[in-house]
């Protein structure tokens, strides 16, 4: 009975989790960016701020028609949200935020390949709504979402393979616990691959090439309306929270911080995740969108040298120092 | 989750080994290697391309069940990783570029069907003869520590088996080199990369077929 209960307490904790951070996320960036170009974004909705914005948008959403194309893929345009958003729900639950069992919804045994693995699943579903939505735009993103995922799988998964080989394990708690402070320096390199790399998957701006709005209408997402588009857009920002809570736990330590390590890891592990999403907002305003070719370029001829170097570097490291 | 209970379930249920008192953990297995055998036949027998392809998620996720099923975590989420994640994508990207249609494609049927169900039931037999002959009565003992984490694939892998994984590297570097070998001669007649460039806005705007266009620029 405890046993149970200790699931349910815990699928109810991650459920929420999942839920609210995003949502944080989007509002953040609504203001960070509104803030960046001189406006103050949402002012109304709630009263304080316009706290309440993204609550509004989701009964927007949910009021509007749920429309299919008639010459649509009817089962595979209404799976395609699913299948976008569920594996960033499972990924979060093997994401560690303190030291121990009891801060992670499930330790995975292989949480590195556990998360890469069902973060990859989730870039199907765009190819499902970009295939299915007969839509020559859709088709476009569904074809650009493609080609950015297998040029930027590969940096991303050397880089994670180079600090389980600095870790000597591939489990994210146990990558977390053998931090110490001179693997910031060491591993920078692949930090910054992974981050960019993630960035990419995520489709992230500069690397929105799939989605760009004034160029294909959102691509894949052309044809989607209410409450599928909503969960298109969740998925997305479940996406930078998972992205950035990976970082954190692989590359920044995790719940390492120079003071307050009893109890209180879990806010150094959330305010480095907070960080990094605000990274993420910045370099959206900032940067103007990548061309495709320029795409391909940056991953095969600058982050997979890079992440190989990196990997060399902490082989020898790691030699040098058993 | 659900493993950690059929794990329990199976402890619970251990020693009689019977094909008559099946655990839950066998049920389990079963179930899902006759979801994995029916998206696999769908995947082969269906006549929407990318339907086919999506089956075959189907099919190659039920797989990783069965290895997790079996505690082999880290191949489970290889497989997931490499063929979901990678293998599958690239179908799709292929299947997207030669424009599958939605609905079926009468003529995506070559005629080699039997030739086809031949090799394929001649495949089966092999494999099936091989691992009943390897294994006959073999009991894996899934309620002691598991069996396939991390740490213990990697040693048996580097340790027992470093020869035929340095081999297979090898073959895998061949078939690579092969790879960049064939698609290095055919692009040659193409030109250069700026004649590239200069033949995707022709393919975008002419009417009739292009041949000389690459069809991946063409698209784009």
């Amino acid at each position: 009975m405890n046993d149970v209960l200790d699931v349910a307490l815990r699928l109810l904790v991650v459920f929420v989790v999942f839920l609210v951070l995003p949502l944080v996320v989007g509002q953040t960036e609504h203001k960070v960016m509104a803030h960046m170009q001189g406006r103050l974004g949402p002012m109304y909705a709630g009263g304080f701020h316009g706290w309440a914005q993204l609550v509004a948008d989701g009964v927007k959403f949910a009021q509007k028609e749920d429309v299919v194309p008639e010459g649509a893929d009817r089962r595979i345009f209404q799976l395609a949200p699913a299948v976008a958003l569920l594996p960033y729900l499972l990924v979060v639950l093997a994401i560690p935020v303190g030291p121990g069992e009891g801060a992670v919804g499930q330790a995975v045994d292989a949480g590195i390949f556990f998360a890469l693995a069902v973060m990859g699943v989730g870039v199907l579903g765009s190819l499902m709504a970009g295939w299915a939505s007969a839509n020559k735009f859709s088709l476009l993103g569904g074809l650009r979402t493609a080609a950015q995922l297998l040029a930027y799988e590969l940096p991303m998964l050397l880089a994670a393979a180079s600090v389980a080989m600095a870790a000597g394990t591939v489990s994210l708690t146990g990558i977390a616990d053998a931090f110490e402070w001179w693997w910031l320096p060491w591993q920078i390199v692949g930090a910054l691959v992974f981050f960019v790399a993630g960035l990419a998957e995520l489709q992230r701006p500069p690397f929105d090439m799939p989605v760009a709005d004034s160029e294909i209408i959102f691509g894949a997402y052309t044809e989607y309306t209410g409450l599928r588009f909503a969960l298109f857009l969740l998925a997305e920002y479940a996406g930078i929270v998972v992205l950035c809570g990976l970082t954190t736990v692989l590359f920044l330590g995790g719940w390492h911080g120079p003071w307050g390590a009893d109890g209180l890891g879990w806010v150094w592990t959330l305010l480095k995740t907070a960080v990094l999403a605000f990274v993420v907002i910045w370099l959206r305003v900032t940067y103007p969108r990548l061309r495709e070719d320029q795409l391909q370029k940056l991953s095969w001829t600058l982050l997979v040298p890079l992440a190989l170097a990196q990997i060399a570097l902490t082989g020898i490291v790691k030699v040098v120092i058993s | 989750m659900s493993t950690a209970l059929a794990v329990t379930t199976a402890a619970a249920a251990a020693e009689t080994r019977g094909f008559l008192s099946p655990t839950g953990v066998e049920i389990a297995f079963l179930l899902v290697g006759v979801v994995t055998f029916g998206a696999a036949v769908v995947t082969v027998t269906t006549r929407q391309l990318v339907h086919a392809a999506l089956w075959l998620v189907v099919a190659l996720g039920g797989l990783a069940v069965e290895y997790l099923l079996l505690t082999a975590e880290f191949i489970a989420w290889v497989q997931v990783l490499i063929y979901v994640g990678s293998v599958v994508v690239l179908l799709l990207f292929g299947l997207m570029l030669t424009k599958a249609p939605i609905g079926r494609s009468p003529d995506a049927d070559s005629g080699n069907r039997p030739v086809a169900l031949a090799v394929a039931v001649a495949a089966a037999a092999a494999l099936v003869w091989v691992v009943v002959d390897a294994f006959r009565t073999t009991w894996i003992d899934l309620s002691g520590p598991a069996a396939g984490t991390t740490a213990v694939t990697g040693a048996s892998l580097f340790q027992s088996w470093v020869l035929p994984f340095e081999a297979l590297s090898v073959l895998l570097l061949a078939a690579l080199v092969g790879a960049i070998v064939l698609s290095r001669r055919t692009g040659g007649t193409d030109g250069s990369d700026g004649d590239r460039r200069s033949t995707a806005p022709a393919a975008r705007t002419g009417s009739g077929p292009d041949p000389a266009a690459p069809d991946k620029e063409g698209a784009r």
